[in-house]
Order: C-alpha cells, then sequence, then structure tokens
C-alpha cells in the first residue's frame, strides 16, 4: 500500500532547543482518545504551547508566526523518548512537520517516524549547534535535506551528511511499508507458525 | 566449535524467518498483547488491506489504560473514553480476538496479566504497542514495544521487521540494604547511565542480586528498561521463574510443563559470551532512590541531595534549570522531609500482589497524614481479588486509602486519575515527564514502601528510618 514518499525538501526550520524531549510532551496522553491518524496536530507539544485555559503561550515557537511555515523541527538531543505512542510522530506529520533533526533519537520514535514518513535526520552535536545558530540568525533561512545523498545542508554552505538504513531509505522514496514486504513471507511465516505452536 | 551466544542472541536468532542483507531482520512474534489506545488505527488499516489477523490465538486485548477506576460495572461516562473501549470491543469481535474487557475477571494492566495468566514464557518473543512490554523480559524472553504501524504488522503477518539491537549486561551483585528493593536498583542503574545511556541497546541483568529477588520484584526492574532508552531487558529464567509459571492458566500443565521446563533451562548466556557493553553495579551502593526531575535518569540516593548548579555539564544546564523550576525545587536542596499532596501506588510497575503486601505491611495500623490524598490501583482484577482474600483492603480502608479499580490510572494520567496542576505525588509508576500524571504535576518516583512512608508521615523519607 504506497503512501506518500520522501525525496528532497528545501524549507525553513522551528528551533525546539530542549533536551530529551519525551512523547509526553509531543503529545500528551489525554489527547490519545481518537480511533484514527488525523488530527493530532491541534494538540502537538499541548502544554506547552497552550495554557491551561487553551489561549496559547506567546513564548512558544509554534505560536511565532515567523515559523509558520516551517516543516523541519529542529530540536535538542534524544528527541523523542518514553512512551511508544506513535501519536507523536502522527502529531508532528499532521501538523506540517516532514522533517525532524536533532543529534540522538529515542529507538521507538525513530521506527515510528519512519513509518509515518517523517525524516528522523540524526546529526553531530557540533552540525546540530551550527542549525540553532543558523536560525537564530535568519528565522527564515532555508535548509535542504536531501534523502537520496543523505545530507542537510544550511544556506551557509554548511552541510552534514546523516545515516538512514538502505531499506527505510527505499521505503521512503518509493512510499512502500513494510506490511507489503512481510506479506511476501507469507509461506515462510506459515511454516514458523506451525513449528512455534 | 560453537561461538558462546547470549541469551538475547539465542531467542532472537531462533526467531528469525528471513535476513537479508540490508533488510531488517523478518523476526516471528509469539505473542502479541493489544489495548484499546495504540491498536485502533491498526485495525482500520488491516480494513483498508481487506486483510484480516494472521494468527488470532497469538494476540490478547484487554482495556487498561483509557478505563475509569471507579465504578468500573457502569457504562463509561466519557464519550470519547467510552468510544474507544467499545472500538477495541468491536474490533476484537469483528477479527476473533479474545478480549478481557472490564468486568471480566482477566482484566487489567496488559503487563501485569500477560504474566500472571501464564502468556508470558520463557524463550517467547513479545511485543505490545505500549514501550512497559520489557516487563515481559523477566521470564527469559524478548519482549518489546511497538508503535501502531508495528501493531498491524503483526496483526497481518505475525512478524515485525527489526534490525537486531547491540547487547548490554548489567550485572548486579551483594545484598540488598535495609529498605531497598527492586524499583530503587533499577531507579539507581537508570540515575548512573541515564534516560538515553542504553538507547540501541538490549539489556541482559545478572548477577546474584538478581537471582535473589522474586518474579514481581525482577518485572520492576525490566519494566524500567526503556526509562534508559533500552528496547527492553531480560533476565535468564530459573527455578523462581519455572515456580511462579507452574499452575498458571494458559502455561503448558503437568508432563508438557515438565518438558518445557527441560527447554527453558537451557535459555542462558553461554560463558564468555561477549557483550557490546558491561556494566557492574554492588547492590550495597545502593540506598532507596526517589526522582527529582522531569526524566527518570533525575534521580538521587534518598540521603543525597539535588545537585547543585555546578555538578551540571553546561551543555545540560538549561534543561536542568527548566526541570526544577518545573519542579519547584531548588539546586542543592534535600527532598526528605518536603511535603507532598498525593500517593500513587499503581502502574505496571508496581501494583502487583507484593507491592500491595509490602505496602499493607508498614501501613497496617497506622493512618494516612492529613492533607495526603493516597490511590491505590491494583494491576488487575485478579490482583484485587487476592489483596482483598488477604484481608489487604481492609487495612487500607482503616487508613484511609483509596483502594480503586485496576488500570492505568494516574500512571499516565489519561482518564480522570489525575494529579492536579503544582501538587507533588510521590508515585510507584515509572514516568516523572511534564505532565506525565496531569498537567503541570508535580512526580516523585518512588519504591511502593518509600511511597507507604510518604502517605502516612505527608512527607519524602528515607524509609530506613522507619522499617
Ligand atoms: S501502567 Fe502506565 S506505563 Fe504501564 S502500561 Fe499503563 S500507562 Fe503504560
Amino acid at each position: 500500500m504506497s503512501k506518500e514518499t520522501f525525496t528532497k525538501l528545501t524549507a525553513t526550520a522551528a528551533p525546539l532547543p530542549i533536551e530529551n524531549i519525551d512523547t509526553d510532551q509531543i503529545i500528551p496522553a489525554r489527547f490519545l482518545k481518537a480511533t484514527t491518524r488525523e488530527g493530532f496536530g491541534d494538540n502537538l507539544f499541548r502544554d506547552w504551547r497552550y495554557n491551561a485555559d487553551d489561549t496559547p503561550k506567546a513564548d512558544f515557537v509554534l505560536n511565532n508566526p515567523t515559523y509558520t511555515d516551517a516543516q523541519i523541527l529542529v530540536a535538542g538531543k534524544n528527541f523523542g523518548m518514553g512512551s511508544s505512542r506513535e501519536h507523536a510522530a502522527w502529531a508532528i506529520h499532521d501538523y506540517g512537520f516532514k522533517v525532524v533533526i536533532s543529534s540522538f533519537f529515542a529507538d521507538i520514535f525513530k521506527n515510528n517516524a519512519l513509518n509515518t514518513f517523517v525524516l528522523p535526520a540524526q546529526v553531530s552535536d557540533a552540525f546540530l549547534a551550527e542549525i540553532f545558530k543558523a536560525i537564530d540568525a535568519d528565522p527564515h533561512t532555508p535548509i535542504t535535506v536531501d534523502l537520496a545523498n543523505q545530507t542537510i545542508t544550511l544556506a551557509n554552505g554548511l552541510n552534514e551528511s546523516f545515516d538512514i538504513n538502505t531499506y527505510k531509505k527505499t521505503c521512503l522514496m518509493n512510499g512502500y511499508d513494510d506490511i507489503d514486504y512481510l506479506l511476501s513471507l507469507k509461506e515462510e511465516i506459515n511454516r514458523f507458525d506451525l513449528a512455534h505452536a | 566449535m560453537h561461538t558462546p551466544t547470549t541469551l538475547f542472541d539465542k531467542i532472537w536468532d531462533a526467531h528469525v524467518v528471513k535476513h537479508a542483507e540490508g533488510h531488517p531482520d523478518a523476526l516471528f512474534i509469539d505473542r502479541h498483547f493489544i489495548h484499546e489506545v495504540t491498536s485502533p488505527q491498526a485495525f482500520d488499516g488491516l480494513r483498508k488491506r481487506g486483510i484480516g489477523v494472521f494468527n488470532v490465538s497469538r494476540t490478547t486485548a484487554t482495556a487498561d489504560h483509557n478505563v475509569p477506576t471507579k465504578d468500573q460495572h457502569l457504562p463509561i461516562k466519557e464519550a470519547l473514553s467510552r468510544h474507544q473501549v467499545e472500538t477495541l470491543r468491536k474490533n476484537c469481535a469483528d477479527f476473533g480476538i479474545e478480549l478481557y474487557d472490564l468486568g471480566h475477571p482477566f482484566q487489567g494492566i496488559v503487563h501485569i496479566i500477560g504474566p500472571e495468566l501464564g502468556l508470558t514464557l520463557p524463550g517467547m518473543t513479545i511485543v505490545c504497542g505500549d514501550s512497559h512490554t520489557s516487563t515481559h523480559g523477566a521470564f527469559g524472553n524478548i519482549a518489546f514495544g511497538i508503535g501502531t504501524s508495528e501493531v498491524e504488522q503483526v496483526l497481518a503477518t505475525q512478524c515485525i521487521l527489526q534490525y537486531k539491537p547491540k547487547r548490554m549486561r548489567i550485572s548486579i551483585n551483594g545484598k540488598l540494604g535495609k529498605g531497598v528493593t527492586s524499583k530503587d536498583i533499577i531507579l539507581y542503574i537508570i540515575s548512573k547511565i541515564s534516560a538515553s545511556g542504553a538507547t540501541g541497546y538490549f539489556v541482559e541483568y545478572a548477577g546474584d542480586t538478581i537471582r535473589s529477588l522474586s518474579m514481581e520484584a525482577r518485572m520492576t526492574i525490566c519494566n524500567m528498561s526503556i526509562e534508559m532508552g533500552a528496547r527492553g531487558g531480560l533476565i535468564a529464567p530459573d527455578e523462581t521463574t519455572f515456580d511462579y509459571i507452574r499452575g498458571r492458566r494458559f502455561a503448558p500443565q503437568g508432563e508438557a510443563f515438565e518438558k518445557a521446563v527441560d527447554t527453558w533451562r537451557t535459555l542462558k548466556t553461554d560463558e564468555g559470551a561477549t557483550f557490546d557493553r558491561e556494566l557492574d553495579i554492588n547492590a550495597e551502593d545502593i540506598e532507596p532512590m526517589i526522582t527529582y526531575g522531569t526524566n527518570p535518569g533525575m534521580g538521587i540516593g534518598i540521603s543525597h541531595h539535588v545537585p547543585n548548579l555546578s555538578e551540571i555539564p553546561e551543555s545540560e544546564l538549561a534543561s536542568y534549570t527548566k526541570s526544577l523550576a518545573y519542579m519547584g525545587l531548588e539546586p542543592g536542596m534535600e527532598l526528605v522531609g518536603k511535603p507532598v499532596d498525593y500517593v500513587f501506588i499503581g502502574s505496571c510497575t508496581n501494583a502487583r500482589i507484593e507491592d500491595l503486601r509490602q505496602v499493607a505491611e508498614f501501613v497496617k495500623g497506622k493512618q494516612k497524614a492529613n492533607g495526603v490524598e493516597v490511590w491505590i490501583v491494583p494491576g488487575s482484577v485478579q490482583v484485587a481479588n487476592q489483596a482483598k482474600a488477604e484481608g489487604l483492603d481492609k487495612v487500607f480502608a482503616e487508613a484511609g486509602f483509596e483502594l480503586r479499580d485496576p488500570g492505568c490510572s494516574a500512571c499516565l494520567g489519561m482518564n480522570e486519575d489525575k494529579i492536579p496542576a503544582g501538587k507533588y505525588c510521590v508515585s510507584t509508576s515509572n514516568r516523572n515527564f511534564e505532565g506525565r500524571q496531569g498537567p503541570q504535576s508535580r512526580t516523585f518516583l518512588a519504591s511502593p514502601l518509600t511511597a507507604a512512608v510518604a502517605a502516612v508521615t505527608g512527607k519524602v523519607q528515607d524509609v530506613r528510618a522507619f522499617v
């Protein structure tokens, strides 16, 4: 079943220079009651974004009109730790981000993002600092994320490559998902099922 | 010659349906647990593809995350929660999956009911759309949490695509001090290696301290493996494991059980097997632990103070300051004597019968402190019934504690069980993230014993002065 694809993106970025952002911050549990994948973007970073009376917090990055068009989220080290809720990746996707850049990702989040066609691009601490610096100097600075070449390039020419496994790269670029592949192994799986009964 | 192999590798390798260069392994899954929150979109996916569940007998469902813990016999009041639980009912009925629904004698938190029903066994691969699936590893199996797309994969194919993680062994040896429990062991480990220190690894817990622990205590340790970033943690099975499993509802019975035990005895890491990382811990160094910050790595031995700014690396100062501001604490302060407002005894980390017994033993004949609200939320209907059979419910009632119906409750604050803004809660659960127990709530993670002492004294205490 093909969904969307990801190849290359040049866009502005929203900076969130906080470390250890957990999935409870990305989407708090009380907003996990929906039974579809859509609409979670409204509550992305809910408690950082809104006051208790639902008014927006003026100092939060997503409430700053400068970053309205950002399609890249740049966050501090160890992004997405905690709960396995894929709703976190859905919320990021639904809000309009196509890439998250950080210097470290939690495992489950990384898988969930890839399965949601959001690219988690891991860069060095030093390059992450350069990105934050570039956005600080010019909030509208474009960043180019090129999946085919596995590079991230800033407007000032600085660039760094990022790792992604070949299988997932192919999936993202062609819109494949894991179930298509696994269904092709049905015969072998059947044999396992009987042997492990 | 046979190369010495880790237990993790043995179980993993025995479940690889297909290994292809450049591809993640297709790993066969023996047992799959599902619940109301992370499964509806997976069933939708099956419907869209027009396919069924690969083998319904390998999936078990329960309602736990989003259920009320009061008056469970009545229809759920909150509309969205009711809809979510009803969706689970419909999906299980449509696809033919066994559901332990509200009111069923087997209902409870998914990681509590798997082991107590004998569905969780040594040598298996186990997944669930919940990160604390690592709990099941206490029985010597590979158990880890997955996202909803992966839940759909497992329903559709009984397999999951995964790259093999690296292996870490954490050996704990020595005698635990007075008042130190398995919760303190794991909080200590996480405080040493940080909330991301084991990311990319699968952990085996070993050593004579681990061997001396009950299954309940081992589950508490494996449960929190994810809080240091590890996908899972496991403990090689031994007589304690087999004794726990013997006679459980869905475990092999009679001769089949004895045969299974013979196989399970072979489940151990070979002498000389290598790990990507090894960590040795002396049990005598461990004090009763408490967290002060907003991730489970921010924990201290109870006699220590909250770190001073000078003890924090420059790069982490901003996050550290933000965290303490959220918690309303000062660098360098002591936590002993800090007044608390709530005590929550529950969750898949510490809501098994042994935890409730430990709390009751301390609380018997005492009263909760004025102004403290105490909630005890048993992990399952079976735990609740056992507690009643042993008269623990009376001990709690006399102490002024509120004993509720089983569910995840204030562990994640998804239902109405929330800690109010600004209030302090000593909690036996596993996460102290901002807002985890309710918007602006402040969590101190600790053992059931520390929670019981806090309930009675109204303060954070060093339990060693009380037991
Ligand atoms: S008790 Fe808490 S951690 Fe455990 S499964 Fe429920 S919500 Fe998750």
